[in-house]
Order: C-alpha cells, then sequence, then structure tokens
C-alpha cells in the first residue's frame, strides 16, 4: 500500500502540491486525474524520489520511502515514462532488459535478450522489433516497448504517466486494454496520472482527482459519474463552466 | 517622492548579485566534481559506456585533431623562420616547432578542438537525455546517472587526451617538417636531427599531462552543463553552448597554471 499524508512541494513561489493525503490499496489500480500543469506528474515522481516533497510523508507498505534502502525501493518499481523516454543509444532489447543486464542479480546477455523478447510479445511487438533502434518506432511502438521495459523485471508496482499522450484513439484504446491486462495479470498496484478520460474508465479502479494541489474527490470509479463534485463533473464531461478555471 | 537615481546600496547589491551567482556556480561545480571523483573509485563500473566513450572521443577526434596539427605546424615553421631570420637564427626552426608543439600547441589546440567537438556532443546528449525524461528513466531503472553517464566520459577524455596530445605532437612537427623542407630550404635529414637532438622527454611528458587535465576539464564541463540543462531546444542549445565557451576558458587558464608549474623554478 502506498500513503501519502500532507505531501506539500514548491518550486519557488508557484506552490504546487499543498497538502495531498491519499492511499492507493495493494493490488489496485489508482488513476489520478487533472488538468495540464496541476501537479500530477510532480506528485508521481515524490512517490519515486526524482523530487524531494517539501514536507509530508510517503510510506510505502508503512515504510517511509525516504528511509529505505534506494536501490531495494527501486527495484520494486516499473514506470511507463509519458514520452515513453527510451534510451536512443541502445537497441530495443537492450532497453527492455536494461534492468535484467545489470546489477546483482543481472542475467547472461542471452537470457536477458530472450525475456525482453518474451516481454515485448507480451506486448504485442514481434521478435524482429528487438534489434531496431527506438528512433526507428512510431509512436504507439515506443509506449509498448515503454510498457515491456516497465514489466521486464516483474515489478510489485507500475507507474503510468500520461499513457496515451500523442497517441491515436485506436492505439490508445490498445495502450489502455494493454495495461489493464497487465495489471489484472500481474497482481501489481498501479498509479496512472492522465487527463485522458477513456484511460480513466479503462484502467482505474479507484480514482482521485487532484486540483489546486490538494486532492478534491477520490472513490471507486463506478461512483465517479455519480458524485455531486463540481471539480470531477466539469472535469469528466469537459465543461468550460465550472470551479476550475479554464484559463490556467 | 522617489528620484530613480542609484543608491550606493543599490550599486553594491548589483555588483555583489552577479559575484554571488559566479561563488554559486563555481561551489555546484566543484560539488558535481567531488561526487564524480567518488564514483570513479566505486563500483558498479560501466566498461561497455567506458570502451563506447573512449572511441567517440578519443578514436574519432583523431582527424580534426591531426588537420589542426599539420597546418600549425606548419605556419609555426613560417613564423619562426621568419622572425629568426632578422636574427640570423633560421636554424632554430626545427627545435622551436619540436618544442612549441609539444609544449604548448599540441595540448592545448588539441584540448580546444576536442572542447569544441566533444564538450558540445556530450552536453547535447545528456541535455536532451534530461528534457525527454531518460535520465529519470534510469533513476527508476536502479542506475545512477552521474554513475553512468558521466563518469565513463570523463575517465575516457582523460585516458585518451594524452594519446591524442602525442599524436598532435607527431603530426604537427610533421607539418613543420614539410614545410621546412618544400618551402624553407632545410635539409630532411638534419632538421629530423635537430628536431630530435633538442626535444626532451618532459616537452612530451608535460604535454601529455596537459592533455589529461584539459580532457578531464572538456567531460566534466560537457557532463555538467548536460545534467544541469533547462528544459526544452533552447535549454539544451544554451547548455551546449555553456559546455563549450567554459571548458575553452578553463583549458586555457589551466594551461598558465601547469605552464607555472612545469617551467619556472
Amino acid at each position: 500500500m502506498i500513503s501519502l499524508t500532507a505531501v506539500h512541494k514548491a518550486f519557488g513561489a508557484n506552490r504546487v502540491l499543498c497538502g495531498v493525503d491519499l492511499t492507493i490499496p495493494k493490488a489496485s489500480s489508482m488513476v489520478i486525474i487533472g488538468g495540464s500543469g496541476t501537479g500530477k506528474s510532480v506528485l508521481l515522481k515524490c512517490v519515486l524520489g526524482l523530487v524531494s516533497p517539501d514536507s509530508g510523508t510517503i510510506t510505502l507498505d508503512g515504510q517511509d520511502v525516504t528511509k529505505t534502502d534506494r536501490d531495494a525501493f527501486l527495484a520494486r518499481f516499473g514506470m511507463l515514462f509519458q514520452g515513453a523516454a527510451l534510451f536512443d543509444s541502445l537497441r530495443v532489447w537492450e532497453n527492455v532488459a536494461f534492468r535484467l543486464l545489470r546489477g546483482p542479480k543481472a542475467l547472461p546477455k542471452h537470457a536477458a535478450r530472450d525475456a525482453a523478447i518474451e516481454k515485448l510479445r507480451r506486448v504485442g511487438l514481434k521478435p524482429e522489433t528487438a534489434d531496431l533502434f527506438p528512433a526507428e518506432l512510431s509512436g504507439g511502438m515506443q509506449k509498448r516497448v515503454g510498457l515491456a521495459r516497465a514489466i521486464a523485471a516483474e515489478p510489485e508496482i507500475i507507474f503510468f504517466d500520461e499513457p496515451t499522450t500523442g497517441l491515436d484513439p485506436i492505439m490508445a484504446g490498445v495502450i489502455n486494454d494493454l495495461i489493464r491486462e497487465i495489471v489484472v495479470e500481474m497482481g501489481v498496484t498501479a498509479m496512472t496520472i492522465t487527463h485522458d478520460m477513456s484511460s480513466v474508465r479503462a484502467i482505474a479502479d479507484h480514482v482521485a482527482m487532484l486540483h489546486d494541489g490538494v486532492i478534491q474527490w477520490t472513490g471507486p470509479v463506478k461512483e465517479m459519474d455519480a458524485t455531486p463534485d463540481p471539480y470531477v463533473q466539469q472535469f469528466i464531461h469537459g465543461r468550460a463552466t465550472g470551479p476550475i478555471a479554464s484559463v490556467r | 517622492m522617489t528620484t530613480g537615481s542609484p543608491t550606493p546600496a543599490s550599486a553594491l547589491a548589483a555588483l555583489g548579485r552577479p559575484v554571488l551567482a559566479a561563488l554559486a556556480s563555481v561551489g555546484r561545480v566543484t560539488l558535481f566534481t567531488a561526487s564524480v571523483l567518488g564514483h570513479l573509485v566505486r563500483p558498479p563500473f560501466y566498461l561497455r559506456e567506458l570502451g563506447h566513450a573512449v572511441l567517440q572521443i578519443g578514436w574519432f577526434s583523431l582527424p580534426v585533431v591531426g588537420l589542426t596539427a599539420i597546418f600549425t605546424g606548419g605556419a609555426l615553421a613560417l613564423q619562426i623562420y621568419a622572425g629568426g631570420s632578422r636574427f640570423n637564427a633560421e636554424a632554430v626552426v626545427p627545435s622551436i616547432v619540436a618544442i612549441g608543439m609539444a609544449r604548448e600547441l599540441g595540448p592545448v589546440l588539441g584540448g580546444l578542438m576536442v572542447a569544441a567537438r566533444v564538450a558540445s556532443s556530450i552536453a547535447a546528449e545528456i541535455g536532451t537525455m534530461k528534457v525527454t525524461e531518460q535520465i529519470d528513466a534510469l533513476v527508476t531503472l536502479s542506475t545512477n546517472p552521474l554513475k553512468y553517464l558521466a563518469v565513463p566520459r570523463i575517465l575516457a577524455a582523460t585516458l585518451t587526451m594524452p594519446v591524442l596530445v602525442a599524436v598532435c605532437d607527431a603530426i604537427g612537427i610533421m607539418g613543420g617538417w614539410l614545410v621546412g623542407i618544400t618551402r624553407l630550404d632545410f635539409n630532411s635529414a638534419t632538421y629530423l636531427k635537430n628536431t630530435m637532438d633538442f626535444l626532451q622527454p618532459w616537452d612530451i611528458g608535460s604535454g601529455m599531462v596537459k592533455g589529461a587535465v584539459f580532457g578531464f576539464i572538456v567531460a566534466l564541463m560537457g557532463c555538467y552543463h548536460g545534467m544541469n540543462s533547462a528544459r526544452g531546444a533552447q535549454g539544451v542549445g544554451a547548455a551546449t553552448k555553456a559546455a563549450v565557451v567554459s571548458a575553452s576558458v578553463l583549458i586555457l587558464a589551466a594551461n598558465y597554471i601547469l605552464t607555472e608549474v612545469f617551467f619556472t623554478s
């Protein structure tokens, strides 16, 4: 279980997170929604330790994430970045097997390559893709490779940062379905940030809405449409009028 | 009513701000250097990345360094001949070309050419990796970006620059020899004998030591500015420019200090 309590983060005078309280139950899929620039990515990076919160606590299974062994902590995570963040200089299979080729439990090269090809198959890519470079792939294929890399080391927790941004609706649907399948199949705890409502409905068990630096509403996805919360209603229906200012 | 004229306090503040900013930059670079040096001696070591960096920084810099050296050696021979002829001292051309190339021009020009080629490419590559979240991805894959990206490049530049300087010396002396025998009527064997007689091992050794220091500076500046690149294409461009400018200035400053240390009693 991931738990955030009173997390604050500011960049200079810009207060991004102003006391975020959120709990993500084990083996469930939490989707955080909110407009652009509301701090969703910052929140995710705070959990991973890529950004240090100014105050508040973040715990994983009851342990403060800032006080645990960093490598052991990160070994439990997989992450799909918004732009896939594949390493340009490495072949696709080397990207996928990056973690498998390094560290104390490093696999031999051929075993890591086999494991990478298996993960590529899992996300719907052919083995021939393995020897290409990321620049030779389409945006959708890069997202799939990023997904294969995120699941390569069988993590317990996977973070998805805007998984469908920049994709056409069909490819976005494919990625959403893949994410849902993988989350259910592997029994992982998932945290996704997005403003794409089709992703929310496809991926989420629970939804949290981040606005003005705090969680405005959180609940099961099936209660999202019925909630009277004006922020959620404006956001999910894409209304220009409401409590969320349309020009930020 | 405010007059708008500057007060002594505001003038001092205006003077102090850039000084404080410069001191803060020096502090950040010093901390970065200390961190790199710490990682140099602590495992894991990324040998494949080191090999790749040796190839990129050392081997692929040979053409530009060689071309720079041959033209510089030739021009140096012409200048020394022209200057020496005022004192009937044309015979010093081979020895001065050799000493000048080995002690100063080989390491400094080699360092500046590598700064232009390598510091810019390192800063642009790492800066792009930063803005496309590849550095964050490394962290999430339990890999220290400093150790994986900076240490192999800095080590490779430090190890390969002395070799590049030695090659630069040899090609520069050849350039002088070529001009000497074709344009200045030197006898080939005499030119080479004079070169060998006057050139001492420390002339070459000191240049290679300078090369190692300059290589360290070039890669350090490339990595530092790349890692601290601001967002977007403009941020990467600014980081690349800062890397080349700072590496070039530091090479010239370090050259003066090393020359003082090596050649003044």
